[in-house]
C-alpha cells in the first residue's frame, strides 16, 4: 500500500459538523457504506454487544424457569427455543463477530497497515454476518411459516439429526436456523480470508513474521482454523437443507441415512470452533498481560508454536463430544489421547503467561483484572475439560450440567472475560476517551462473583445427575437449592453487564481524554492518534523488533538487541 | 522525536517484499473450499452401497470420458493464456482463454446430458435414494463451481476483447486461473470417487 | 490506596469461592443422605459405575494437584510482583524466555498425559469390552419420543418406562445386557448409579451392561435432547431380589386381565382408536406406537414419570395428555365424561 499518495493531514480531517438532518443522514451513510476497517470493527463489536444483551436476557429467562422445580414460567416448547437461541446467538452472533471485530480494528493497526487487504470484501463480510443474525431472529416471527406465528429453532445449537428432519421439526424455524448460519458463515469465511491476506501481504517494513505482535499471530492462526472449520458446517447445513427441501436422504434414517454422520460433521466443525472462539481471547491476553506486568511476553516463539500446535491438534479431537454414541473402545481411546494432547500446548501458554507476570510490576487496572481472573478460570475450565476427555467419566458427565459448567467456564470465564478486558483496553484508542475505572471495578467484581456463584455450582448439579436441555425437573432429586443458587448468580452477572453497558455508553461522552498511549504500551496502534485517522498512519511505520514503542521509549535498551 | 524518526525509518534501502494479497486471498479461499468438498466427498464415500432401493451407480452411471478430458485439458489452455498475458501477448491470451471457456462449456453440456438421461431415462432424482442424494449434491456442487469459474473467465474474455483487460493485470488473471486449476483438481477427486470407486 | 482496595477484593473473592464450594459440597452431602432417590454418580451401585467412580477420584486427584500447583504459582506471582507505587516508572528487567524452563513445563505435562491416558484406556476396555456371561439377562431398550420401551425377548415380556432387573450379587453375578435402539430420534440411557450413559440411535444398535449390587429403585432419565418433552423422559430401574423378580416376571407374562365388569371401558378402548397405538396382550389391541398397557397398573408412574399412577391422574391423562406432558405424542381423544370413567375403570383392572 506504500504507493498510496501521502495525504496531508488537513484534507482527511473529519468534516466540520453540518446542520440538522442532512448531517445525521450523512453520518449514518458514513457508517452504512463504510469500508474502513476501524468502522467495520466497531460495527462488529456493537453488533455483538447488542446480541450479548439479547442472549443474556434469554439466559436469564432460562434461569428463572429453572430456579425452582416443576416451574411453569415457560412451557417446554418455549424453553427449548430459548436455550437453542441462547447457545446459537452466543456462539455465532456474539463470539464470532466480536472476535472479527477486534481483528478488524486492531490487526491492520498493529502491523502498520492503512487498511485490510480487501476493504470491500470486509464490508460485505460484516453485512452478511449481520444479515445472518437478522434471519435467525426473524424466525421468531416467520419460523412457523404459514401455520401460525411465534416460533424459533428448538433443536439445540448442535441440532442433532434426525430431530431436524421434516418429520420431527415441521414448520420453518429449523430452516431459518440453517440459512442464518450459512449466510453468516460466508461472512465469517470472507473475514478470515481477509485477515490472512492482510497479515501476509500488508505488514509494514521490517515486520517479519517473527516480529508480528502475538495478537496478530493468533489472528492469523485463528483465521486459518476458521477456513477449515466453518466450511464443514456450511457443507452439513447444505445437506440438511437438501434433506428438508429437496427430499434428500443424508440424515434420513428411514432410507438408510445415518444420524451419526450429522453428529460427526457437526463436531468436526464444533470442536475446532471452540478454539476459534478462545484463540482471540488468548490474543487479547497476550497484549494485556505483558503491558500491565511491564515485561515482554515470555517465550514468544513457544507461544507461536503452541498456537499453531493447538490449531492442528484441535482438528483431530472432535469425537470427544461423542464418547456415548457407541464407538469402539479403540476409537474412544484414540480420541481420549488426542484430546489430552491439547492440554500440552495450552499448558505452555498458561506457564508462559505466569512467567511473564513473574518478575514484573503488575498494575491492577481493569483490563488486567479481567485477564488475571481469566487465567484462574481458564485453568479450571481446562482441567474440567481434561476430566471430560477421560471417556469413562464422560459417559457419566456427558450432556449433564457438568458439561454446561465446563463450557461456560471457558466461554464466559475465559472468552467473555477477555473480551471485556479487550474492550476496556482498546476503548480509549477507538474513542479517544477512557472508560471509568471505578465503574469498571464494580463491573469486574460483580461479574466475578456472579460468575463463580453460577458456574462453580453447576459442576455439582452435573455430578448429581442433572441433564442439560431440560425445561424442568422433579423436586425429589436434590437439585433444588443448587439451581436456586445458580439463578441468583446469573442475576448478579446481569447487573454487572448492565453496569458495563452504562459505562460503555456514558464514557463515550464523559470519559477522561485518553491521549495516544494511555497504558504506556508497546505495539504500533498506540503510536497513532486516538481515535486513529482514516489512513491510520501519516507515514508508513517501520519496525525492528516486536515492541516498536519499547524501542522508541528505551533507545538505549532496545528489544532488537535481544530478540533471537 | 529525533530518536523516533531514526528508529522508525532506518534502512529504507532494504528490500521489503510481501506476497501479493490476491494470491494469498485466493489460496485461503481454496483451503476453505477444499474443506467444504472434503465433507461432501466423505459423505459420498460413506454412503456408497447404503441405498435401500435402486438404481445403483453400476446400473446407471456412465463414465464421462469426453467431459473429463475437456476439463482437464482446460487447465493446460488456461496455463497457456497465463503465459501469454505475462508476456503481453493479448491476442494469444484471448485465444487460449476462449478455448478454456469452450472446454468448460463442453464439460457442462456433458453434465447436463448425463443428468437429463439419469432423471428421465433411469428415474434417478435427488430424492430417489441415498445414491441420488449424494450424487447430485457432490457433482452439483462441483458443477456450481465450474459455472462460477466460467462466468469469471467470460467476464475477463469480454473485457479483453473490448480492450479493457491489459497485460498489467496479469497478476489478477493468475489469481482467477488458480481458482480454475483448483476446480480441475476437485474434479479429479470427484471423478475418482464417483465413477471409479463408487461404481 | 488503590492497591489496598484491590487486596480486599481478592479476599472477598476467595471467601466467595470458598462459600460456593461449600454450598456445592453440602449439596452432595445432602444428596448422600437420601441416596437412592438422587441419581448421584458418586454413590455407585454397579460395577461400571464403581469403576468410573474410582477413576473419577484418581482424575480428581491429578487435576486437583495441577490446579493447586499452577494456581499457587499464579497467585504467588501476582502478589509478589504487584506494583508497589504507581508513581514512578521504573521498568523491571526484561526477560524474553528460557529454554530450560520451557522444556521442563513441556515435558512434565507430557508425562502426566501419558499416565492419565493409560489409566483411562484400561477402564475403557474393562467396561466396554467386558465379556458377556452365559447367564446374562438380555433386554432390548427402544427409545421413543418421549418414553421407553423394554423388551425381554427370552421371556416374552414387553413393558414400558420402568425397567425391572434382577440383583447381581458380587459372588453370583447376573448382569443385564441392554441392547439400545431407537424408533425415532437420538435418546440416551442414563442411570448414574448403575453405569455411564449410552445413546439410542436410529439404525445403529448399541449395547451396555449393568450388574446392580443392591436391590432398590434407581432413577435416571433421557440424556440426549430429543424434542419438546425430553425433560419428561424419566427412567426408573427396579433392581429386584430374586423372589421379587420371579414374581414380577410371572405376572408380566400373563395376558391382560379380562374382567366382564369393565366391558364397557374395554369397548371404548377398542373403538376410540386407543388400540391403534396401544397393545393389551390377549385382546384385539395390538398398537405399537404407544406403551404396552397389558400390565399398566404394575407401574407406579405413567407417561414416563410425568405423574404418579393413580386413577385421577390416569383419567386426567386420557382426557388431556398435555396437562401433564405438553407435547407428548398421544392426542387428546375428546372422550366424554362417561367414556372417560369407563375406560379408566378398564385400565385399572390391567394389573
Ligand atoms: C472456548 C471454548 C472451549 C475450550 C477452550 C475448551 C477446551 C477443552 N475442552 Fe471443551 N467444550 C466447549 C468449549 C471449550 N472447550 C464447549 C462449548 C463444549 C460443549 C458443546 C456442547 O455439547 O454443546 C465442550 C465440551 C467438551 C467435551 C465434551 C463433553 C461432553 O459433551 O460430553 C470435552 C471432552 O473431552 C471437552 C474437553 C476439553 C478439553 C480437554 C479442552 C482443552 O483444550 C483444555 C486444555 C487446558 C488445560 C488442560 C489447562 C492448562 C494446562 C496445564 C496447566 C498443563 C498441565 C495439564 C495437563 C497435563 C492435563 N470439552
Ligand atoms: C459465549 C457463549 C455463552 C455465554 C456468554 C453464556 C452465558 C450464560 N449462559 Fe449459556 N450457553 C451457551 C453459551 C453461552 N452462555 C451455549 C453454547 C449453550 C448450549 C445451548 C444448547 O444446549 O443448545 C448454553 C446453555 C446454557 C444453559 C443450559 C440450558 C439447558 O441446557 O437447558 C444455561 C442454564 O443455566 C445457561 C446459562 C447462562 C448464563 C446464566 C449466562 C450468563 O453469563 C449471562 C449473563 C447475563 C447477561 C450477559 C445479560 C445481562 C443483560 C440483561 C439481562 C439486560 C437485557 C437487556 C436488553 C436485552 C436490552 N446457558
Ligand atoms: C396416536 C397414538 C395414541 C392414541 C390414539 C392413544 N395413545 Fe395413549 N399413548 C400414546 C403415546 C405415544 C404414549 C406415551 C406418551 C409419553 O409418555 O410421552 C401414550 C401413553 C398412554 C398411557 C400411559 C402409559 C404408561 O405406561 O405410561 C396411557 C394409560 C394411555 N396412553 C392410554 C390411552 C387411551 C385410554 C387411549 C384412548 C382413549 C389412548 N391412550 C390413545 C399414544 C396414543
Ligand atoms: Cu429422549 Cu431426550
Ligand atoms: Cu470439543
Amino acid at each position: 500500500m506504500s504507493d498510496l499518495p501521502m495525504p496531508s493531514s488537513q484534507t482527511l480531517e473529519p468534516e466540520p459538523a453540518q446542520h440538522g438532518s442532512t448531517a445525521l443522514l450523512e453520518w449514518l451513510q458514513g457508517w452504512l457504506v463504510t469500508v474502513d476497517h476501524k468502522r467495520l470493527g466497531i460495527l462488529y463489536i456493537l453488533y455483538s454487544i447488542f446480541f450479548l444483551l439479547v442472549a443474556g436476557a434469554e439466559a436469564m429467562l432460562i434461569r428463572i424457569q429453572l430456579a425452582v422445580p416443576n416451574n411453569h414460567f415457560l412451557t417446554a416448547q418455549v424453553y427449548n427455543r430459548y436455550f437453542t437461541m441462547h447457545g446459537t446467538t452466543m456462539v455465532f452472533l456474539v463470539g464470532m463477530p466480536i472476535l472479527f471485530g477486534f481483528g478488524n480494528y486492531i490487526v491492520p493497526l498493529q502491523i502498520g497497515a492503512r487498511d485490510m487487504a480487501f476493504p470491500r470484501l470486509n464490508a460485505l463480510s460484516f453485512w452478511l454476518t449481520a444479515f445472518g443474525g437478522l434471519l435467525l431472529y426473524y424466525s421468531f416471527l416467520g419460523g412457523s411459516g404459514l401455520y401460525g406465528v411465534g416460533n424459533a429453532p428448538d433443536v439445540g445449537w448442535f441440532a442433532y439429526a434426525p430431530l431436524t428432519a421434516r418429520t420431527f421439526s415441521p414448520g420453518n424455524a429449523t430452516d431459518y436456523w440453517a440459512l442464518a448460519l450459512i449466510v453468516s458463515g460466508f461472512g465469517t469465511l470472507g473475514a478470515a480470508v481477509n485477515i490472512i491476506a492482510t497479515t501476509f501481504s500488508m505488514r509494514c517494513r521490517g515486520m517479519t513474521l517473527m516480529r508480528m505482535p502475538l495478537f496478530t499471530w493468533l489472528y492469523l492462526v485463528v483465521s486459518g482454523l476458521t477456513l477449515v472449520t466453518i466450511t464443514p458446517l456450511t457443507a452439513a447445513q447444505f445437506m440438511l437443507l437438501i434433506d428438508r427441501y429437496l427430499g434428500g436422504h443424508f440424515f434420513d434414517t428411514q432410507a438408510g441415512g445415518s444420524a451419526l454422520v450429522w453428529v460427526h460433521f457437526f463436531w468436526i466443525f464444533g470442536h475446532p470452533e471452540v478454539y476459534v472462539l478462545v484463540l482471540p481471547a488468548f490474543a487479547i491476553a497476550n497484549e494485556i498481560i505483558p503491558v500491565f506486568s511491564r515485561k515482554a511476553i515470555f517465550g514468544y516463539p513457544a507461544m507461536v508454536a503452541a498456537s499453531v500446535g493447538i490449531m492442528f491438534v484441535s482438528l483431530g479431537v472432535w469425537a470427544h463430544h461423542m464418547f456415548t454414541v457407541g464407538m469402539t473402545s479403540v476409537t474412544n481411546a484414540f480420541f481420549v489421547l488426542s484430546t489430552m494432547l491439547v492440554g500440552i500446548p495450552t499448558g505452555i501458554k498458561i506457564f508462559n503467561w505466569i512467567a511473564t507476570i513473574w518478575g514484573g510490576r503488575v498494575r491492577f487496572q481493569v483490563p488486567m483484572l479481567f485477564c488475571l481472573a481469566f487465567l484462574y478460570q481458564f485453568l479450571i475450565a481446562g482441567l474440567t475439560g481434561i476430566m471430560l476427555s477421560v471417556a469413562p467419566l464422560d459417559w457419566q458427565l456427558h450432556n449433564s450440567y457438568f458439561v454446561i459448567a465446563h463450557f461456560h467456564y471457558v466461554l464466559v470465564g475465559a472468552i467473555v472475560f477477555c473480551i471485556f478486558a479487550g474492550l476496556y483496553y482498546w476503548y480509549p484508542k477507538a474513542t479517544g476517551r477512557m472508560m471509568s475505572e471505578r465503574l469498571g471495578k464494580w463491573h469486574f467484581w460483580l461479574f466475578v462473583i456472579g460468575f463463580h456463584i453460577t458456574f462453580d455450582t453447576m459442576h455439582f448439579l452435573g455430578i448429581l445427575g442433572m441433564p442439560r436441555s431440560i425445561y424442568t425437573y422433579q423436586p425429589d432429586r436434590g437439585w433444588n437449592t443448587l439451581n436456586m443458587v445458580i439463578s441468583l448468580g446469573g442475576f448478579i452477572q446481569a447487573i454487572a453487564v448492565l453496569i458495563f453497558a452504562y459505562n460503555f455508553i456514558v464514557s463515550y461522552f464523559r470519559g477522561d481524554e485518553a491521549g495516544d498511549d494511555p497504558w504506556d504500551a508497546w505495539t504500533l496502534e498506540w503510536t497513532t492518534s486516538s481515535p486513529p485517522p482514516v489512513y491510520n498512519f501519516a507515514e508508513e511505520p517501520e519496525v525492528r523488533s516486536r515492541r516498536p514503542l519499547w524501542d522508541l521509549k528505551h533507545p538505549h535498551d532496545t528489544d532488537w538487541e535481544y530478540e533471537g | 522525536m529525533s530518536t523516533a524518526t531514526r528508529v522508525m525509518h532506518s534502512a529504507p534501502e532494504q528490500v521489503w517484499k510481501l506476497p501479493s494479497r490476491g494470491r494469498v486471498g485466493m489460496l485461503s479461499l481454496i483451503i476453505g473450499e477444499a474443506a467444504l468438498f472434503t465433507i461432501f466427498v466423505v459423505a459420498y464415500i460413506f454412503y456408497i452401497g447404503k441405498s435401500l432401493t435402486g438404481p445403483t451407480p453400476a446400473q446407471v452411471l456412465e463414465v464421462p470420458i469426453l467431459g473429463t478430458i475437456c476439463l482437464l485439458s482446460s487447465s493446460f489452455t488456461i496455463w497457456r493464456s497465463e503465459h501469454a498475458i505475462e508476456h503481453g501477448k493479448m491476442r494469444a491470451f484471448s485465444g487460449w482463454l476462449a478455448a478454456t471457456i469452450l472446454l468448460g462449456v463442453v464439460f457442462m453440456v456433458g453434465t447436463a446430458i448425463e443428468w437429463q438421461k439419469l432423471i428421465f431415462r433411469d428415474g434417478l432424482t435427488i430424492r430417489t435414494n441415498l445414491f441420488g442424494t449424494t450424487f447430485y449434491s457432490l457433482v452439483g456442487l462441483h458443477a456450481t463451481h465450474v459455472v462460477l469459474g466460467l462466468s469469471m473467465l467470460s467476464i475477463v474474455l469480454v473485457l479483453s476483447l473490448l480492450g479493457r483487460f491489459s497485460a498489467s493485470q496479469s497478476e489478477r488473471f493468475a489469481v482467477i486461473a488458480l481458482y480454475w486449476h483448483f476446480v480441475d483438481v476437485v474434479w479429479v477427486v470427484v471423478f475418482t470417487v464417483v465413477y471409479v470407486i463408487g461404481r | 490506596m488503590r492497591r489496598v482496595s484491590t487486596m480486599t477484593g481478592w479476599r472477598v473473592l476467595s471467601a466467595l469461592a470458598g462459600l460456593s464450594l461449600f454450598a456445592g459440597l453440602s449439596g452432595i452431602a445432602a444428596a448422600a443422605e437420601t441416596a437412592g432417590s438422587i441419581p448421584d454418580m458418586m454413590v455407585p451401585s454397579a460395577t461400571p459405575a464403581h469403576q468410573i467412580f474410582s477413576l473419577t477420584l484418581f482424575v480428581l486427584l491429578i487435576t486437583g494437584s495441577i490446579f493447586v500447583v499452577v494456581a499457587g504459582l499464579l497467585t504467588v506471582a501476582i502478589f509478589r510482583f504487584r506494583s508497589r507505587n504507581s508513581g514512578t516508572i521504573v521498568e523491571p528487567p526484561q526477560i524474553y524466555g528460557s529454554t530450560q524452563v520451557e522444556l521442563a513445563w513441556t515435558v512434565v505435562p507430557i508425562l502426566i498425559v501419558a499416565v492419565l491416558f493409560l489409566t483411562t484406556a484400561r477402564i475403557i476396555f474393562a467396561i466396554q469390552d467386558a465379556p458377556k456371561p452365559k447367564n446374562a439377562l438380555d433386554v432390548t431398550v427402544v427409545g421413543h419420543q418421549f418414553w421407553w420401551e423394554f423388551r425381554y425377548p427370552s421371556l416374552g415380556i414387553v413393558t414400558a418406562n420402568e425397567l425391572h432387573v434382577p440383583v447381581s450379587p458380587m459372588d453370583r453375578p447376573q448382569p443385564t445386557f441392554l441392547k439400545l435402539l431407537s424408533a425415532d430420534v437420538i435418546h440416551s440411557f442414563w442411570v448414574p448409579q448403575l453405569a455411564g450413559k449410552t445413546d439410542l440411535i436410529p439404525n445403529h444398535a448399541n449395547t451396555m451392561w449393568i450388574d446392580p449390587h443392591t436391590p432398590g429403585l434407581y432413577l435416571g432419565q433421557c440424556a440426549q435432547f430429543c424434542g419438546s418433552q425430553h425433560a419428561m423422559m424419566l427412567l426408573r430401574v427396579y433392581v429386584d431380589t430374586p423372589s421379587e423378580y420371579a414374581a414380577w416376571v410371572k405376572n408380566q407374562q400373563k395376558i391382560g386381565v379380562q374382567d366382564p365388569a369393565v366391558a364397557a371401558g374395554r369397548r371404548v378402548f377398542e373403538t376410540e382408536a386407543c388400540m391403534n397405538c396401544h397393545r393389551v396382550a390377549g385382546t384385539a389391541a395390538t398398537g405399537a406406537f404407544g406403551p404396552d398397557l397389558t400390565h399398566l397398573m404394575s407401574r407406579s408412574t405413567i407417561a414416563s414419570g410425568a405423574t404418579t399412577n393413580t386413577p385421577e391422574h390416569l383419567r386426567e391423562w386420557i382426557k388431556d395428555p398435555s396437562h401433564y406432558k405438553d407435547g407428548a405424542l398421544m392426542p387428546s381423544m375428546q372422550l366424554n365424561d362417561e367414556q372417560l370413567n369407563q375406560v379408566t375403570a378398564y385400565l385399572e383392572t390391567l394389573k
